[in-house]
């Protein structure tokens, strides 16, 4: 079971554990990966095909029709009609063609009955009438005859293009000017950083008077802070939004802030206060001896000391501000001007649940701020799990 | 976007920010400033006013945090409890006139805005009782503009001089969702409790993946592959999730996964998310997925603190991996499986964003709190909302209970 040993010597079970590990990690990262990919393929592409098949090339079944007599040029005796059944420029290719107007290849086994295979791109074919056709790979077909046509309307036939996997930006292009989404996205950093900041600092304070200052009730009042922990805020927001409606706090800035501020200062307090009052009491009491006030020991002494504790609720509370949805969809509302990145995307959800290029785009857009903070910060946020978690209750 | 919106952004922050930092260095500040020792001719102090100062200090450090508390949380969980005895526009009434029955059945919600045709409707069922009631007619309805709240109903009672019941409403929203007969209600709780498989598959994963990649070398990135979602919110995993159970319509290439694995295998694609009751356990997936990372990294530093000496002497006993994990390493962790359970417990009886999301509570999928911001917010029914909240609120409260015990042990051991 040890680690030491190499590879090739590793028992059976150990080989099956490291097996198992390596699926779960891939079972847990592929619906996020899968949203991903998608969020560059073409809108097409993604109701095409899976995002599995996103790197193979995808057939696609069409077809087109020849010009007609106004088209027609004389070129050395020949009448001859030019085209491209590529309408835009596009780095799809014909593989085959077939049908329509163009003659049966009846040779041909397991053949499709509508012609479509009949001939590869680039072959000439000779009609009954003694013109000639070719369609090239790139699209580009020619029709030559030595007598004119009379062709009030083009011809049909049909071909299958294939198309090479092309990812873009366009999706998040798209979605950044259309859909109000830049603008949710800064609206989004608006409510996030103050109702970080903000219950850190009232946090800190309170949970150096609990570790470290002497006054009445400060048992009592902790565990209350502790039992708010558990109480679901569903509980505050009804006679939150009645009282917001009448002072007039509803769809702004400072409500969201103080709202979320409320919500995580019990988290705030209960962490920070592990982590303050397990600071040595001697340095709280040699700088009293020196005459220094409460203040300026927590400010000049406790505050630097707890970056670490700070950074780990700091993530927390970001995490949880910029992910949240009830709050704001609560107190925020569906306004443009002050939306939010989760609240617009599950209108998007509603309006526009089969636009897979916008969802999965902007669904993007959303995670990615919180996936910077959590990959570079991870280390602050475990410890702040196992400080709040398996030390307290 | 115009730059404009980034720098009222940014002033926004700057002066929520500077109003609380004003007040912790200005208030303290004044402290020293109002009571300042006294100074004598030479301009030493002559007198300490240490003591009266330090009296004051905690309060102006913890005052901010306790109002913020009581406003955001105290006051608003007992006005809960309060409103949970309203009509659906919060006013508690003793009486009210009551309803018959058909009118009831007609399933008119009375917080939500009656227009003038289903008034017409109700006017049907009264009609029985109150014959002078069809005399009224649809331009009555109209120009009266009555359009919310029970206001059209009583307004037809008004019509037919009916004499209206007159009932004890103090219970209304507890009669309403306690009644055997509000499958919605009753379905909410069942689901909620159903629900409760996610702290346990959550903790059965973290425990596995945490003890899989416990000796392995590389084990930090798996680990980190599995934490990845806790940085996701639930409306995102929503958005991912739902791409996964995407149903495109009956024999057409599937782009779903979960669809596409079907087909491959033989099956039949499915609306995953209109099917009872897979769509219960579909959506308790996306918050497995979720929760995961939480468990594994907690149980993680739990395992790496069972000391290795008391494997290695039951080894030496001759007990084998398996009864070594059951009875040497589990009671070990125990303590912190429960933070688990308990922490995720609490996470799962407040599950909201996922269901809004993903099914809105349709087809057999409601939950507690989606339905608490229904009645709430779309049928604006504040009695029933916070009927709903009161019951998710006794519900956490054995975890209330457990948190303060552990609490004031860990107290006494300080």
């Amino acid at each position: 079971m040890s680690a030491e040993v190499p590879i090739f010597k590793m028992s059976v079970g150990a080989f099956v554990a490291r097996l198992a590990l390596i699926a779960l990690a891939v079972a847990w990262t592929v619906p996020t990966f899968g949203l991903f990919i998608s969020s560059f393929r073409n809108k097409d592409d993604i109701v095409a095909s899976g995002w599995w098949a996103a790197l193979q090339t995808t057939s696609q079944n069409a077809q087109a029709r020849t010009g007609a007599t106004p088209d027609m040029v004389e070129e050395d005796g020949l009448f001859i009609i030019v085209g491209n059944v590529f309408e835009e420029e596009t780095s799809a290719t014909v593989s085959t063609f077939g049908g329509g107007f163009l003659p049966a290849n009846e040779g041909l086994e397991g053949r499709d009955t509508t012609g479509i295979g009949d001939y590869s791109a680039g072959e000439t074919i000779e009609l009954e009438d003694g013109s000639t056709f070719t369609l090239n790979a790139d699209g580009s077909y020619r029709w030559s005859s030595e007598t004119a046509f009379e062709l009030e309307r083009g011809e049909r036939f049909f071909y299958v293009q294939e198309k090479p996997p092309t990812f873009s930006l366009e999706n998040y292009n798209t979605v950044f000017s259309n859909d109000n989404i830049a603008q949710a996205f800064v609206n989004t950093f608006t409510v996030t950083i103050p109702s970080t900041i903000i219950p850190i600092v009232i946090a800190a304070f309170a949970a150096y008077a609990f570790s470290w200052m002497e006054f009445r009730g400060r048992q009592f009042l902790f565990a209350i802070v502790v039992g708010l922990l558990v109480v679901p805020l569903q509980l505050s927001l009804i006679p939150l939004l009645r009282l917001y409606s009448t002072v007039g706090l509803n769809g702004t800035y400072p409500g969201m802030w103080l709202a979320h501020t409320g919500f995580g200062l019990p988290l705030a307090i209960y962490l920070l206060r592990n982590y303050i009052g397990g600071l040595p009491r001697e340095i709280i009491e040699s700088a009293k001896i020196d005459g220094a006030s409460h203040f300026t020991i927590f400010t000049n002494l406790i505050l630097p000391l707890s970056i670490p504790a700070l950074a780990s609720f700091a993530i927390f509370q970001f995490l949880w501000v910029w992910n949240d949805f009830l709050v704001a969809s609560v107190f925020l509302g569906t306004q443009p001007d002050n939306v939010v990145m989760t609240v617009s995307i599950k209108e998007m959800l509603g309006t526009r649940g089969d636009q897979w290029e916008v969802l999965t785009s902007a669904a993007f857009i959303s995670m990615f701020v919180p996936l910077v903070v959590f990959i570079s910060m991870q280390r602050y946020f475990v410890r702040g799990l196992l400080a709040g978690s398996v030390k307290g209750g | 976007m115009e730059l404009g919106q980034v720098f009222q952004g940014i002033a926004f922050i700057v002066l929520g920010v500077g109003a609380m930092v004003a007040y912790f260095w200005g208030s303290n500040y004044a402290l020293d400033r109002l009571i300042a020792d006294p100074l004598g001719p030479n301009g030493d102090p002559i007198e300490s006013k240490e003591n009266q100062r330090e009296a004051i200090r905690p309060w102006l450090f913890v005052s901010p945090a306790l109002i913020l508390l009581f406003v955001y949380l105290v006051f608003p969980a007992i006005q809960t409890f309060y409103l949970s005895f309203s009509d659906a526009d919060g006013n508690v009434r003793v009486n009210a006139p009551v309803y018959p029955e058909e009118v009831r059945e007609l399933n008119i919600n009375f917080a939500t805005p009656l227009n003038a045709e289903r008034m017409l409707d109700v006017r049907d069922v009264l009609v029985d009782d109150y014959p002078s009631l069809d005399s009224v007619t649809l331009e009555d309805i109209e120009t009266a503009n009555l359009s919310t709240n029970g206001d059209g109903i009583n307004y037809l009672f008004d019509r037919a001089n009916a004499e209206v019941e007159q009932n004890f409403v103090l219970l209304r929203n507890y009669e309403w969702a306690f009644n055997p007969n509000n499958e919605d209600f009753w379905e909410a709780v069942r689901n909620n409790i159903l629900w409760l498989l996610v702290p346990l598959f959550s903790t059965i994963f973290g425990l596995l993946i945490a003890i899989l990649a416990d000796d392995v070398r590389w084990g930090t990135l798996p680990k980190s592959l599995i934490f990845l979602p806790m940085a996701i919110s639930f409306i995102g995993a929503s958005v991912i999730w739902r791409f996964i159970y995407y149903y495109k319509g009956p024999d057409v290439e599937q782009i779903g996964l979960l669809n596409a694995i079907i087909v491959s295998l033989g099956g039949e694609a499915q609306a995953w998310m209109t099917i009872q009751p897979w769509n219960n356990f579909l959506l308790m997936i996306i918050l497995v997925w979720v929760q995961t990372g939480f468990a594994m990294v907690l149980l993680s530093a739990a395992l790496r603190g069972v000391p290795e000496e008391t494997k290695e002497a039951a080894r030496i006993d001759g007990a084998n991996e398996v009864r070594i994990f059951f009875n040497i390493i589990i009671p070990q962790i125990m303590s912190t499986i429960l933070v688990v359970l308990t922490t995720i417990t609490i996470v799962v009886l407040k599950v909201f964003d996922i269901v809004q999301a993903m099914t809105n509570g349709q087809n057999g999928t409601q939950v507690l709190a989606n339905m608490m911001f229904n009645e709430s917010f779309r049928n604006f029914d504040v009695g029933r909302g916070a009927i709903v909240s009161v019951v998710l609120l006794v519900a956490v409260v054995p975890v209330l209970v457990w948190n303060l015990r552990q609490f004031q042990k860990q107290e006494q051991t300080r």
